[in-house]
């Protein structure tokens, strides 16, 4: 017991790391996988062919190689981010990338009568797709946009390629100084209680919009 | 008053319907009958806005509605065949949107307007209840509030009998016997003669009346 409150304060300094990254993630990749969403039913032909490049590329190589290319790779060609900022933005490209396959996918649920019955109705286009669509939208794809959030909570500890001290750096760390398991043991209860707060947080949100179907 | 003059749909060289007149005089209840598949939906489509002609003019009380560019404008209120209420939200919310959104109303009065509508539709103690707790016939009703929340000039109904059973089409037709009462003008797309026959003061046969 004394063992863990002696490696306790390194692994909540990594945690912050994971956590930061989580949390930035999110915030940047869910309004960002929106518009690409959208952009991929824009009328001009440039504009989906491009982002349709950008998520097979996102899509078809592993984000372990996108951490690695934006920061050395951008790095040497001059273009250099630090650390944290990096992996912030390889996580919400890539995550961006995935969560507009998913709203894309919501947003063809929607059935073409909503459009018709609001245009009848007189709402403009941004009123129709925020008041009346988006709603819908998030109810459809809560569940496999919770999916994606699990994997984001274990992605974040590929960050270690770049350099950064997450929690499970920190417990690496500790494992290897002390020879021991229990580092590793600690670190893998503390995903496990992430993803419990994040699976109860969508259940809970699940059964807030399950008020309407 | 209504005027379509010399109206035509194509889709690639399929005609639609070709010179198509018709006059809808206010406080009338016109109904449009004809098989599946020839066109009465194209009609009012084009009329709410929601598709295009090729040539011709509609005329609402003298002003003409733009049948080319697909803009609609909330004169013509319509009754969907599957009613295309929001799921997300609840009767009186259905209907206060539009008012709220587009015509900037306050909502303690479009509030007041909608519970006034539910009232005459008999619906009042639906208001609170989301579309999927409602039976076809109510869903229609809460439809027609919604639409007539707008201060339509016109009310179109895309097959209002459709699906309903007896009991609930006799609903409907006083429904529109109600609304003309109150002075609104319908138009009433259905394959239902009886039903046509029932609630309108004239049979408009789309089979026979109008060129290809």
């Amino acid at each position: 017991m004394s063992y863990l409150t002696t490696i306790l304060p390194s692994l909540l300094a990594g945690l912050k790391t994971t956590l930061g990254v989580f949390f930035l993630t999110i915030i940047g990749s869910v309004p960002l996988g929106i518009l690409v969403s959208l952009g991929m039913k824009s009328p001009y032909f440039t504009i989906r062919w491009l982002i349709n490049g950008y998520i097979w590329i996102m899509r078809g190589t592993p984000l372990l190689l996108q951490l690695i290319f934006i920061y050395y790779g951008l790095g040497m060609m001059g273009i250099a981010f630090p650390r944290f900022e990096a992996a912030i933005i390889a996580f919400i490209i890539n995550y961006a990338a995935y969560l507009a396959e998913i709203f894309r996918g919501g947003l063809q649920s929607v059935p073409r009568g909503q459009y018709d019955a609001a245009k009848v109705l007189g709402f403009s286009k941004i009123q129709t797709f925020f008041k009346i669509i988006l709603p819908q939208v998030v109810k459809i794809v809560v569940p496999s946009f919770g999916n994606e959030v699990i994997n984001l909570v274990k992605d974040t500890s590929l960050v270690y390629v770049i350099g950064l001290g997450d929690i499970l750096r920190a417990g690496n760390i500790a494992a290897s100084r002390d020879v021991t398991l229990m580092p590793y043991l600690l670190v893998g209860l503390i995903y496990l209680i992430m993803t419990a707060v994040v699976t109860l947080l969508l259940r809970r949100s699940e059964t807030v919009l399950n008020t309407w179907r | 008053m209504l005027e379509i003059k010399n109206l035509t749909k194509k889709y690639d060289q399929n005609v639609i319907f070709k010179s198509l007149n018709l006059t809808v005089h206010d406080g009338e209840v016109l109904s449009i009958v004809g098989p599946s598949g020839i066109g009465k939906t194209t009609l009012i489509k084009i009329m709410a806005g929601l598709e295009t002609a090729d040539d011709g003019e509609i005329i609402l009380n003298g002003e003409n509605i733009d049948i080319k560019g697909e803009s609609s404008d909330t004169n013509i209120g319509m009754i969907f065949q599957d009613f295309n209420l929001f799921p997300n939200y609840t009767v009186i919310d259905n209907i206060t949107l539009a008012p709220i959104n587009v015509n900037k109303q306050s909502s303690s009065k479009a509030v007041e307007q909608g519970q006034e509508l539910l009232e005459s539709l008999g619906m009042l103690d639906k208001a609170n209840l989301f579309p999927y707790q409602l039976s076809g016939g109510q869903k229609q009703r809460a439809a027609i509030a919604r639409a007539l929340a707008m201060n339509p000039k016109i009310l179109a109904y895309d097959e209002p009998t459709s699906g309903l059973d007896e009991a609930s089409t006799h609903q409907v037709a006083d429904v529109v016997k109600t609304l003309k009462k109150r002075g609104v003008t319908q138009v009433i797309i259905t394959h239902d003669q009886p039903f046509a026959e029932m609630v309108s003061d004239r049979v408009f046969d789309f089979a026979t009346e109008v060129k290809r």
